[in-house]
């Protein structure tokens, strides 16, 4: 199937606005200065910038986790997932325990806990490993566990917060391509923050580029390419030209 | 992409027969050696009227584990002794748990409290032990009371740092979940401190024997404990059964340190994180 995602239909449950937002830390640091954005629902958003630009705080003032100190954030009532830099895995818990932590405490039903669990480990390729422990896996296994298991949400927000950030390059493609046949299989809000342009363009509807600190959007190029997307597409002339146009915006974001 | 599962990884392999014998052989001869160093003191060292001072292992062995009435005497003490190490670290483990969970839902709970907690291991529990007696009586419910003081600390202590080093990120998913705190506690901190918590355990199974034998010293109302015997013992120059009980003592709280070893070891294969 292809889609593109103006061809979805949404409601409000999945949008993430951003109206002149700051953060300054406790310790003075100002981390986000003025930051406008929108992502609608159906969108799949890559924020690209320097390390310490206020990237992942952007994010965790979407989920709730942080606070805004100055302008708001309207983000829609839908359920939201959130994947972590780490897989934050408990080291106790089966791979099944584990994927089905978040239902359970929602209070889901044990048989329906099963069945998306079920639904979720088949989605990412995990089938056949509900057993193991988390110790047994290696680290692009752990972090398939860790998407497994903010699908079972059914999220209509997905937040990703530099996921792949520690894996070797060949985990992290693989990994990127799976991501792509989530979105497609299974649509949300995507925003994933990132170091990483291939990546960024790869996964994305629309690259947001920040500039160092304190963080402001600077630019934003549209990635126009067809869902679901195969690893080759990054040797095609369009993904070529969309990662130079990118890496550009972020060299005059960061001069 | 589609992974198989496959065998799951390997986990490292039982110890060897060779790697027994490397474990158990070494201490084996150092009992031998001590056991040598004995007999010298015994036989060599002192005069045949000063002997009732080390006397030699198997006359401690024949008077005080091969004679029934006298192992019965022993024994019986060691039940009672025992009795009052474990109510008294039952109660430890108790109070321990809920001061040590309590000072982690609440900052000030711990900054309130965690100084006394410390105090309350510095402080010669031996020198307070008087006042109990003066306070709650000279029988059982005094023994408990110096058992649990002398082995609440390490459990505060390992309980609370269990439940302080978990994951920040660990915690964000729990709050991402809006999961109340009682629900938390069950899910992710005490499990995730749980290894932390048995090594507390441990520690203090040692001392609760430790407790309750010096319990006995002080405290001799009601049935007789191995400490009471111990100073019996003493006071008849009756250095064979001195000894027996010495070692069976030193048996108790051997015993209760390996019985939490080994649970720490059983349930460390999945909830400790060092095992990988």
């Amino acid at each position: 199937m292809t889609m593109t995602a103006s061809q979805l239909v949404f409601d409000d449950a999945g949008s993430v606005d951003f109206h002149d937002l700051g953060k300054v830390f406790a310790n003075g640091t100002q981390a986000l200065r003025n930051v406008d954005l929108s992502v609608g629902s159906g969108e799949f958003v890559s924020i690209v910038g320097p390390s310490g630009c206020g990237k992942s705080t952007l994010l965790r003032i979407a989920s709730g986790l942080d606070t805004p100190t100055t302008g708001h954030a309207t983000v829609g009532d839908g359920a939201i997932g959130f994947v972590f830099q780490e897989a934050t895995l408990l080291h106790w818990r089966t791979v099944a325990r584990n994927v089905e932590l978040l239902m359970e405490l929602q209070g889901v039903p044990k048989r329906e806990r099963a069945e998306r669990r079920e639904e979720a480990l088949q989605l990412v390729g995990l089938d056949g490993f509900q057993k193991h422990l988390p110790k047994q896996l290696s680290g692009g296994m752990k972090m398939r566990v860790s998407i497994a298991r903010a699908l079972t949400l059914n999220p209509d927000i997905f937040l990703f917060d530099e996921p792949f950030g520690a894996l070797d390059e060949l985990t992290r493609e693989r990994l990127n391509v799976e991501v792509t046949n989530v979105f497609a299989a299974r649509p949300f809000t995507g925003m994933f923050i990132t170091h990483n342009i291939f990546e960024a363009v790869f996964l994305s509807t629309r690259v947001v580029v920040m500039s160092g600190r304190p963080g402001t959007v600077v630019g934003e190029v549209q990635v126009p390419l067809p869902f679901p997307r195969p690893l080759d597409l990054r040797f095609d002339r369009a993904f070529t030209r969309l990662v130079s146009e990118v890496s550009g915006l972020l060299r005059e974001g960061s001069s | 992409m589609t992974l198989t599962a496959t065998q799951p990884m390997s986990l490292p392999k039982r110890r060897s027969g060779r790697g027994w014998a490397a474990a158990v052989l070494p201490p084996l001869l150092v009992l031998a050696g001590f056991l040598g160093l004995w007999y010298l003191m015994s036989y060599e060292l002192l005069a045949p009227d000063r002997r009732f001072l080390v006397p030699p292992p198997h006359r401690v062995v024949s008077v005080g584990f091969l004679d029934w009435e006298n192992l019965q005497a022993l024994l019986v003490g060691l039940v009672v002794t025992m009795r009052v190490a474990g109510v008294g670290l039952l109660a430890a483990i108790v109070i321990g748990l809920a001061v040590a969970i309590a000072m982690s839902q609440a900052a000030w709970v711990e900054r309130s409290l965690y100084p006394y907690a410390v105090t309350l291991q510095t402080i010669p529990i031996l020198a307070l032990v008087p006042l109990f007696g003066f306070w709650f009586g000279f029988g059982f419910f005094s023994r408990v009371v110096v058992c649990t003081m002398i082995s609440l600390f390490p459990i505060i202590a390992n309980t609370l740092f269990g439940l302080k080093s978990i994951d920040p990120a660990l915690r964000e998913l729990f709050a991402l979940q809006k999961v109340g705190r009682w629900k938390r506690l069950r899910k992710l901190d005490l499990p995730f401190a749980l290894t932390a918590v048995l090594a507390g355990f441990r520690i203090s199974a040692g001392l609760s024997v430790i407790g309750a034998i010096v319990g006995d010293f002080f405290f001799r109302q009601g049935t007789t404990g191995i400490g009471i015997l111990m100073s019996l013992y003493i006071s008849r120059l009756q250095s064979e059964l001195l000894y027996a009980s010495i070692i069976l003592s030193s048996l108790l709280g051997i015993v209760a340190f390996w019985l939490f070893s080994g649970l720490s070891f059983v349930v460390g294969k999945r909830f400790d994180r060092s095992q990988a």
